[in-house]
């Protein structure tokens, strides 16, 4: 008999307390997966989602609500810009490149954005099928977008105003699926692009009462926002002091905005880490008390092992690797709950089309949650296991 | 077999004892007797190697035990000494076979089902392996015990009170069984007991030739 074996058999002569025990460290355990879990996952999509925009430019307001509308598309921007505006910035030496944003309609909770070529070509994104679109009312659907909409080639589609689902249909106007974009891993997989000048077209067509109103109307075109590139990062200074000073726009930078929210979502990470703390505190005092009262029932068995020829460090290890089991069946029960943790938390922001956080995701941080584990099984053994070590063979001798 | 001079254990708050000089042979049975408090079990551990004493000698299997480390008595006394508790201490947590295997454990030595059964059978309960102890009388755990304490043929087997509070017709089947274990296995017995029926359910044959030995203790030798 291995002594592995042996202490699983130790372990599961207790299994009320076994498995409370188990509960108790798991649950600690899920906490601190689910945390690793999310924040690796929210900090690599702001990455991913956040690289090469330096600023953002949109109508006054939050700026906060500007880069999670414009760059996350998981708000209501704060409102409009006039396509002037935009152009005239497009043009100030600092700038590099602009991408242009227009949100205003959904198609079954997925955003519509009117946009340019540049907007799928910054995100590397590539097609799996079909091409990008040449003319106004064809678009190109993000993979998941794609997938669950359940949309190919040539499909037809009316969007709806708004940017969640129940708004009015435009019916007047349908779009033509002309590409399907691969899984990009970015906000692109869950959005519908178009070229701007096909949301310029469905809203003129629909509020439009003759053709003074349409010419009015083009001579004020309006953007949401622009995504815009310095091009020196001496920009970084001027630029955004320029756009909020001396235009009707605002000008968010991102990196400032998403720390200012990462410090802000800090407060109820700190509050859950805490909590994930104290449970993992109560898990190995709730095994301490276990294995302590464990080597005081087992005084006399522990001692007739060593008269058996056991030596007294073999028997601590005995205690130690009971302990150790806990930790591996914590770990991988906490593992597994964090990982389920997360992917209800993707699937119900996947809901709303929002934020892309799942299960199923192997961070090198969650190393953390088996350290943890065996942390905290092994420091909750070692009194006991100290205790095995000196058992004395007089305590067999003597229990009559 | 077991050799005793002048041994002499010391405890650190209490009696100091003096035992009286033994020899016995190998195959012989030993009686240690005497009241509670006289040392008995304290003879026992020191024939183990379990405890040191504070002055004299014993050698046991032509050891001497006092030239032994911690390390170097565990693994002697895996090897040398089987021994039977009074409490008999199976562990609920393993069935029958799983506790003698423990033996193994402590021995270091992988579990063998083919020793082990082995054991069991020449005690007459090889059918009862995948009980657990709750499942088993008192003579059959009894039994178990024994295979327990002799699974790794050792050349001593120390008894620690293995009559008490059984009736006689138990008791009497409780010292046949360790005689005959014993003989078969070529192993010296040592009984430590307070039990005064046991000294006479030790056979004696002509001229003292079963090799018997009573060694009554005094209480608070020195």
């Amino acid at each position: 008999m291995k002594t592995l074996t042996l202490a699983w058999r130790y372990l599961w002569s207790r299994p009320l307390g076994a498995a409370l025990n188990l509960l108790l460290l798991s649950l600690g355990l899920a906490s601190i997966a689910f945390l690793v879990l999310v924040g690796h996952q929210l900090n690599k999509a702001f990455e991913r989602d956040l690289a090469g925009i330096d600023l953002v430019v949109g109508a006054k307001g939050s700026p906060m609500q500007l880069i999670l509308s414009g760059v996350f598309h998981i708000d209501v921007p704060p409102g409009n810009i006039p396509l002037q505006a935009v152009k005239a910035l497009e043009k100030h030496p600092m700038v590099a490149s602009i991408i242009p944003i227009s949100l205003g309609d959904n198609y079954q909770g997925f955003r519509i954005v009117g946009t340019s070529h540049a907007y799928p070509a910054h995100y590397q994104a590539t097609l799996a099928q079909g091409s990008l679109w040449n003319a106004p009312m064809q678009v190109v659907l993000g993979a998941t977008a794609a997938r669950q909409l359940g949309l190919a080639l040539g499909s037809s589609f009316v969007g709806s105003h708004g940017l969640g689902a129940g708004g009015h249909a435009h019916g007047e106007n349908p779009y033509v699926v002309t590409g399907l974009l691969a899984p990009s891993g970015s906000v692109l997989d869950r959005l519908i692009l178009t070229d701007t000048a096909s949301v310029w077209k469905v809203h003129e067509d629909y509020t439009a009462v003759d053709a003074d109103d349409r010419a009015v109307m083009e001579d004020e075109r309006e953007l949401t926002l622009a995504l815009v590139r310095y091009k020196t990062p001496m920009a970084a200074v001027s630029l955004p002091r320029y756009v909020n000073t001396s235009t009707e726009m605002q000008a968010a930078a991102p990196a400032l905005e998403i720390t200012r929210l990462l410090s802000m979502l800090g407060i109820g990470t700190d509050v859950l880490r805490a909590f994930a703390g104290v449970l993992l505190l109560t898990a190995g005092l709730s095994v301490f008390i276990a294995l302590w009262s464990a080597v005081r029932e087992r005084r006399a068995d522990l001692a007739l092992l060593r008269m058996l020829g056991a030596p007294p460090g073999k028997i601590a290890v005995l205690l130690l690797t009971e302990a150790l089991w806990l930790g591996v069946l914590a770990s991988v029960l906490g593992v597994a709950l964090g990982q389920g943790m997360a992917a209800l938390i993707g699937w119900m922001l996947s809901l709303d089309n929002s934020l892309l956080i799942g299960g199923l995701v192997w961070p090198p941080g969650l190393g953390v949650v088996p350290a943890l584990a065996l942390g905290v099984s092994l420091a909750a053994a070692a009194l006991p296991a100290l205790g095995a070590y000196r058992v004395r063979v007089f305590e067999l001798l003597q229990s009559r | 077999m077991i050799q005793t001079r002048a041994l002499t254990y010391r405890y650190a708050s209490g009696p100091h004892l003096m035992f009286p000089d033994v020899d016995v042979a190998q195959g012989a049975v030993l009686l240690l007797t005497g009241p509670s408090g006289c040392g008995k079990s304290t003879w026992l551990a020191l024939a183990a190697g379990l405890a040191t004493p504070a002055s004299g000698e014993m050698t046991v299997a032509e050891q001497r035990l006092g030239a032994l480390n911690n390390i170097a008595a565990d693994a002697w006394r895996a090897r040398t000494i089987g021994f039977l508790p009074q409490k008999l201490h199976l562990s609920a947590a393993l069935n029958v076979q799983q506790n003698l295997a423990l033996a193994q454990w402590a021995c270091g030595q992988p579990e063998d089902p083919v020793r082990i059964g082995a054991a069991l059978t020449a005690l007459g309960v090889q059918d009862l392996a995948r009980r657990k102890p709750s499942q088993l009388s008192g003579g059959q755990a009894q039994r178990v015990a024994l295979a327990r304490a002799v699974l790794m043929q050792p050349r001593v087997i120390l008894a620690d009170e293995p009559t008490a509070s059984l009736d006689d017709a138990s008791a009497a089947a409780a010292v046949g069984l360790l005689l005959e274990t014993a003989r078969r296995d070529g192993a010296t017995l040592v009984i430590a007991t307070h039990d005064a029926r046991v000294a006479a359910l030790i056979p004696r044959g002509n001229n003292g030739q079963s090799g018997f030995q009573p060694l009554n203790l005094l209480p608070n030798q020195l």
